[in-house]
């Protein structure tokens, strides 16, 4: 079997769309080094898990890779990181929301 | 133009409402996520990488300055102030929030527009040529047949829930400029020799992971024989179609599977048991749609003011060279506004910029729109005349470039800017070759070239029939894009051929202009297209100029 890589739970926000992370104390963040970065696969499969009976708040919940960085969990893939900021075409999204 | 019957608008004005409770109950939680997907699919709303995406149908590609206002109202209100015209002739908005969904939807009706089936296992948005009613090559106006088809499909009780997507074309000119060959159903608009008008049927064709050009079924369908018929291909279709799995889905693979003769001997004995059910109220409703699309009145007026503008600006000259087409009527002019201005999205507009045209094809284009599979907005009638002011107008709101049928005249799916099924970025690819070939200077020396972007294989940015195309891919984790060349999406469909391996996204801009570069150096004269060129030398030159180091370990 495939060893495990660090994960965070992800998913967007129901009312407006927006990427959201879930954080180790249960609330959903816009910032991913805010996540809870998950190293063990069956508390991996837990927290999804419990992300998915959130669906009255948060949509299409799953797990990401992601890896230890300075300020906090950071994504490993590029479509994550696209995640992360929003489109590259426009200053729009996280980018421009998050600072 | 047509505008909305009574049934449309209690239609239209009904399905608001029903999905105003849908979003309401979703919201209170009476609705889970499971439950209400389809249902916002079914209304154009999907939930992409960064937020919701409304994508709403502009039937055939046509609108009129008010919906143009409203469109633009729209994305000042409720979204970020831009739209996106897509490669399907519908408007994508990338950033409304669910519970504004609803006041969208009604904004839309007030100008009799939706944004029903496009999305879901159904009939999508018929599509057509853009220069409809205009261009001069034309046999007929395509789009009453297109409004009749749009309205047998819309809410079919029997097609609701087909195997997949369906999408249909038409065209009435014999220069296909609406992809037909890469339809699920292609119509073309033929005279038999009798001089009857009717229809060359083709069905099956498609791009996606499996791409197919069209085959024909019929040479000539009579025009009244068109609704039971394209029902006929539908019900064999959802007869035969796969369910089991989704890459197999598409009628295109039905054909294959079951064959042309044994899928056309089908559908004509199914179109056997059709055709005697309509009675004839086809053709009263298409005789009722025709009249709404009568010709406006052309004003009959002097063009020695364009003459003598065209030959005293050397701006304005080349923005007519490449984006104007010839009409109908020869004191007038097609302008294919330009929605790729160097470096800015393909397709995008922003509202201040909707408005402008808006009110162009007020004052100067017989109140009317298109929106073009190739992402750019066009005036079908305009006086000749009138075209320095419409320029003039259009170089203000940044609208005025002149690269119509150019190398920077990119068409561009979202790609992984904006859509959760991409496995690429489309867009700043698209922005980069554009500006590139600007500093160069060479677009105009290099002439007619066609760039088609996918950034994943389901190929909304047509990069099969592009001369050059680019997919572009997720390759263990990093972006890498494929080339392909020689494709068309003209008459003559083709699909383009594969280079060879793929590029990073930082060798993707160089490699296109080793590929220009290599056709400049090999045509016979300027007069030779880059498509022209490929046909006559195929794939190698380009191939040694794309992968010059493995053609030097070759000779060694």
């Amino acid at each position: 079997m495939a060893r495990f890589t660090p994960k965070v739970v992800t998913a967007n926000a129901l009312i407006e769309g927006d990427v959201v992370y879930l954080t180790a104390d249960n609330r959903w963040t816009r910032r991913h080094d805010e996540a809870e970065l998950i190293a063990d696969e069956a508390q991996a499969q837990m927290r999804l898990a419990h992300a998915v009976a959130q669906g009255n708040i948060v949509v299409g919940a799953y797990l990401a890779d992601a890896q230890t960085g300075q300020a906090g969990p950071e994504p490993t893939h590029f479509r994550e990181v696209f995640r992360t900021r929003g489109p590259s075409n426009y200053f729009l999204g996280k980018q421009a929301e998050l600072i | 133009m047509y505008s909305y019957s009574e049934f449309d608008e209690a239609f239209v004005r009904a399905r608001v409402a029903q999905f105003t409770q849908q979003v309401a109950r979703r919201i209170d939680g009476s609705l889970t996520e499971d439950e209400f997907r389809p249902l916002r699919l079914m209304n154009g709303l999907y939930l992409q990488l960064h937020a919701y995406m409304l994508r709403v149908a502009i039937p055939y590609g046509t609108l009129n300055p008010r919906q143009m206002r409203q469109l633009a109202h729209i994305a000042q209100t409720w979204d970020k102030g831009y739209g996106h015209f897509t490669t399907r002739q519908n408007i994508q908005f990338n950033w409304p929030k669910l519970p504004d969904v609803p006041r969208m939807l009604a904004a839309l009706a007030d100008v009799g527009m939706h944004a029903i089936q496009t999305s879901g296992n159904c009939v999508r948005n018929v599509t057509s040529d853009h220069f409809a009613a205009a261009a001069a090559d034309e046999i007929e106006d395509p789009r009453p047949y297109a409004e009749l088809l749009r309205q047998w499909s819309t809410d079919h009780p029997e097609f609701q829930f087909l195997p997949r997507k369906f999408k249909i074309a038409i065209t009435g000119a014999p220069n296909d400029r609406a992809v037909t060959a890469a339809h699920d159903i292609g119509l073309r608009i033929v005279k038999n020799d009798a001089g009857e008008t009717g229809f060359q049927v083709l069905v099956g064709g498609g791009l996606g992971r499996t791409p197919m050009v069209a085959m024909t079924v019929r040479d000539f369908l009579p025009v009244e024989d068109l609704l039971p018929y394209v029902e006929a291909v539908l019900s064999v279709y959802n007869t035969l179609g796969r369910r089991d799995n989704k890459y197999k889905a598409r009628i295109k693979i039905t054909l294959h599977e079951t064959g042309k003769e044994a899928i056309t001997k089908m559908i004509e004995a199914r179109f056997a048991e059709l055709r005697p059910l309509f009675g004839g109220n086809d053709q009263a409703l298409l005789a009722d749609i025709r009249a709404a699309f009568a010709p406006p009145a052309f004003r009959n007026a002097p063009v020695d003011a364009y003459d003598a503008f065209y030959k005293a600006d050397p701006v304005f000259r080349a923005w007519a060279d490449t984006n104007l087409a010839a009409h109908r009527n020869d004191q007038y002019a097609i302008v294919t506004i330009s929605l790729k201005a160097h470096g800015q999205t393909p397709g995008d507009a922003t509202a201040d910029q909707m408005r402008v045209m808006a009110d162009l094809a007020e004052r100067y284009g017989h109140d009317e729109l298109r929106v073009s599979h190739e992402q750019n907005v066009i005036l079908p009638h305009v006086h000749k005349s009138d075209l320095p002011a419409v320029h003039a107008a259009l170089m203000q709101a940044g609208l005025g470039t002149a690269n119509v049928g150019l190398i920077s005249d990119i068409i561009a799916c979202p790609g992984m800017d904006y859509c959760a099924l991409a496995t690429a970025r489309a867009i700043p690819v698209a922005q980069e070759i554009a500006s590139r070939f600007n500093d160069l200077k060479l677009e105009h020396d290099v002439g007619p070239l066609k760039i088609k972007i996918s950034g994943c294989i389901n190929a909304c940015g047509h990069h099969h029939v592009g001369h050059i195309g680019i997919l572009g891919l997720d390759r263990a984790g990093v972006e890498n894009y494929q080339i392909t060349l020689g494709g068309d999406g003209t008459d003559d469909a083709v699909i383009g051929e594969r280079a060879g391996p793929g590029f990073a996204y930082d060798e993707i801009v160089p490699a296109i202009e080793r590929i220009v570069a290599a056709y400049l150096a090999l045509r016979e004269g300027p007069e030779e297209t880059f498509l022209q060129a490929y046909r006559r030398v195929g794939l190698p030159p380009f191939k040694a100029a794309l992968y010059p180091a493995e053609g030097t370990r070759d000779a060694a």
